[in-house]
């Protein structure tokens, strides 16, 4: 158990730079989750923590030491892979075992260790088993194992979960989480899905293109995020975005306009857009933040829509929108009838509107 | 499997095949009925009225036992078994640490290296030999097995470390970093991890090598000369050949008995040889 602190972190690969002025503080006993498109250079700084990658420059500390020029086999951390990486000419309990073997543990220890870590993962009954005799999810859970036995400072996992069916990967992803509260060893977690990210992580962290945009608690980066790619990147159907002026009327209230929106901006909005009048910026409306106007709401918030496609998920309707010349996703009451080439009128919460600024792409 | 109508799976599959075993088998049948057929049917002539090259209806074991009485065989299948053993374990054991240090290491000219490696292989012998020749006089090492055992490693260094280098690289890179993690130093996750994994590789490069070694013919007659340093490949057609008297029965006795050591060995380890072969890692 132990803090991590991130300095500086660069890594060039044969000319790409694959990550850039990582800069990250992960505190003792927390779980931070690395997210981000593929090629985003998420792997690339856990397996620089890991020791597998070296570090072109910058620093990675692990407790208060510095373990750049450390071989992965002195910096006590446990990495969980996306194929498992079982070594197959072992068994389950040998697999589990060989870390404390390498490092001179007593058999009755071993014994003990690999003993708790299997009935803390319900693989008891498989110890004597190979890996290719097991379930995904029962490697998986060696895998998960052989982590958890040698009490590391630092757990890293590379997307564990990505080989996993989708229901599975839910029931490992609580059981990741059940183990981290139980054991509290500091973990950094890679994966290219959000919903992990957001479940698993007590922090998160957004990259893409090898530069951190954004580092914060899972709502924190749902409720405020820092740039538009944040914005489409966490939440699930992603935001809804379409190009918009700010115009100011007679009475000074500030309106943003397209062909298809035209909806008046609430005073605490407009005061951060009053410097934006008359430029073009990117409107961000979340899904889930729109609703079939009822007679009750302002002709103001509301905007016509015309029905593409309808998914029924149940709790939920998707409903694929044209609105001008843009295309949204609206998530409304399954009550909804809603039929392909509809028109609807959708009405929007006017304090949950985002706006990013157009060059720059930044929240406003 | 051929599917469809019996006629297309005999066409198609049978015939081939059994074609394909005979003209395997067909040689080993010919060393086996000339080694125990009598000289009086062996230099009958072809026009003879009761000439039968296929088949003899008077078996001796003559031939055999004057290849093993009256000639050197058996200190010539000792002498390939003991060059055989040690130049197979001498390669070997470059061979792994070159490949393993060619397909995992990252280092400058890694790649350039492994072509190197590669081209020294396609050098012939026949060409190769002149230089060796010079170097074995001038560390006296002519006329021993030691002649051998360091020049055969000339040729199966490099086909032991490509064959293992294809047989690492597709194994996964992660068990190694894996073990990395779990405590392992890079040896001991050569050690313990892929050289395990990589057993199938290994048997069948040392069986390749082991074979090459046996069947090994043009250093073998170039560096030795006494009767008694020979080689089976070399003792038996430098000693059953004198002129142009061919010994034809024990000629072929001893090509028989000279393959056996090799058809055990294939025999022994022929599943892990196919696994390594075709590169299978079972995860």
């Amino acid at each position: 158990m132990a803090p991590v602190v991130i300095r500086n972190l660069n890594k060039t690969f044969d000319g790409v730079h694959a990550v850039k002025d990582v800069n990250l503080e992960i505190n003792d006993k927390e779980f931070v989750v690395l997210v981000g498109p593929s090629g985003c250079g998420k792997t690339t700084t856990l397996r620089m923590v890991a020791g597998l990658e070296s570090i072109t420059s910058g620093e990675i500390l692990i407790g208060d030491k510095i373990v750049n020029e450390l071989p992965p086999m002195d910096r006590d951390i446990a990495m969980v892979f996306q194929n498992y990486a079982l070594y197959p000419h072992m068994n389950v309990y040998d697999n589990m075992a060989f870390g404390l073997k390498m490092r001179r543990f007593g058999r009755a220890e071993i014994d003990a260790r690999v003993k708790a870590a299997a009935e803390i993962l319900g693989i008891q009954a498989q110890l004597q088993r190979k890996p290719r005799q097991l379930s995904g999810g029962q490697r998986q859970r060696v895998a998960l194992g052989r982590a958890i036995v040698r009490h590391p400072k630092l757990f890293l996992f590379d997307e564990p979960l990505s080989n996993l069916d989708a229901k599975l990967r839910v029931q490992m992803r609580v059981e990741i989480k059940k183990i981290h509260a139980r054991l509290g060893t500091t973990a950094i977690y890679v994966t290219h899905d959000q919903v992990e990210a957001m479940t698993l992580g007590d922090r998160v962290v957004v990259m893409r293109d090898g530069v951190v945009q954004q580092v914060g608690e899972p709502l924190e980066l749902y409720n405020a995020p820092a740039n538009r790619f944040v914005a489409g990147f966490i939440g699930s159907p992603a935001m809804n975005f379409a190009t918009v002026t700010i115009a100011a009327d007679a009475n000074g209230l500030l309106w943003a306009n397209n062909e298809g929106i035209h909806i008046k901006l609430p005073a605490e909005v407009a005061g951060r857009l009053r410097k934006h009048v008359g430029e073009h910026v990117t409107l961000g409306i979340r899904p889930e933040d729109l609703r079939v106007a009822s007679s009750r709401d302002p002709a103001d918030v509301a905007f016509d829509a015309m029905v593409e496609v309808v998914e029924k998920l149940g709790s939920e309707i998707l409903l694929d929108v044209k609105v001008g010349p843009s295309t949204m996703a609206a998530a409304v009451e399954p009550t909804v009838r809603a039929k392909v080439r509809d028109q609807l009128r959708l009405a929007v919460n006017p304090d949950r509107l985002y706006f990013f600024d157009g060059p720059s792409q930044a929240a406003i | 499997m051929i599917e469809g109508a019996k006629w297309r799976r005999w066409i198609f599959f049978y015939i081939p095949l059994c074609a394909f075993i005979f003209t395997l088998l067909f040689p080993f049948y010919w060393m086996l009925v000339t080694a125990v057929r009598p000289d009086s049917e062996l230099y009958r002539p072809w026009s003879a009225p009761n000439y039968a090259p296929f088949w003899t209806s008077h078996p001796t074991l003559d031939h055999i036992t004057y290849l093993l009485q009256e000639t050197l065989f058996s200190t010539w299948m000792l002498n390939t078994l003991l060059i055989s053993i040690a130049a197979t374990l001498i390669s070997l054991f470059c061979g792994l640490l070159a490949g393993y240090a060619l397909s995992r290491l990252k280092f400058r000219f890694a790649g350039m290296l492994g072509t190197a490696i590669f081209i020294t292989y396609l050098v012939p012998q026949t060409l190769l030999f002149i230089p060796l020749a010079d170097i074995i006089r001038n560390f006296r090492l002519g006329d021993t097995p030691w002649a051998l055992i360091l020049t055969y490693p000339t040729f199966l260094i490099p086909f032991c470390t490509w064959l293992l280098m294809g047989y690492f690289k597709a194994i996964p890179r992660e068990l190694e970093e894996c073990a990395r993690i779990d405590g392992a130093a890079r040896w001991q996750a050569m050690l313990y991890i892929i050289f395990p994994i990589a057993v199938p590789g290994i048997l069948s490069a040392g069986i390749f090598a082991f074979t090459l070694s046996w069947n090994e013919f043009i250093y073998a007659l170039v560096f030795l000369s006494s009767p008694a340093e020979k080689t089976v490949s070399v003792g038996v057609t430098s000693e059953l050949i004198r002129g142009d008297v061919f010994y034809w029965g024990s000629l072929m006795a001893g090509a028989l008995l000279g393959s056996i050591p090799v058809a055990f060995v294939y025999s022994f380890f022929v599943e892990y040889y196919v696994a390594g072969l075709t590169g299978a890692v079972k995860g």
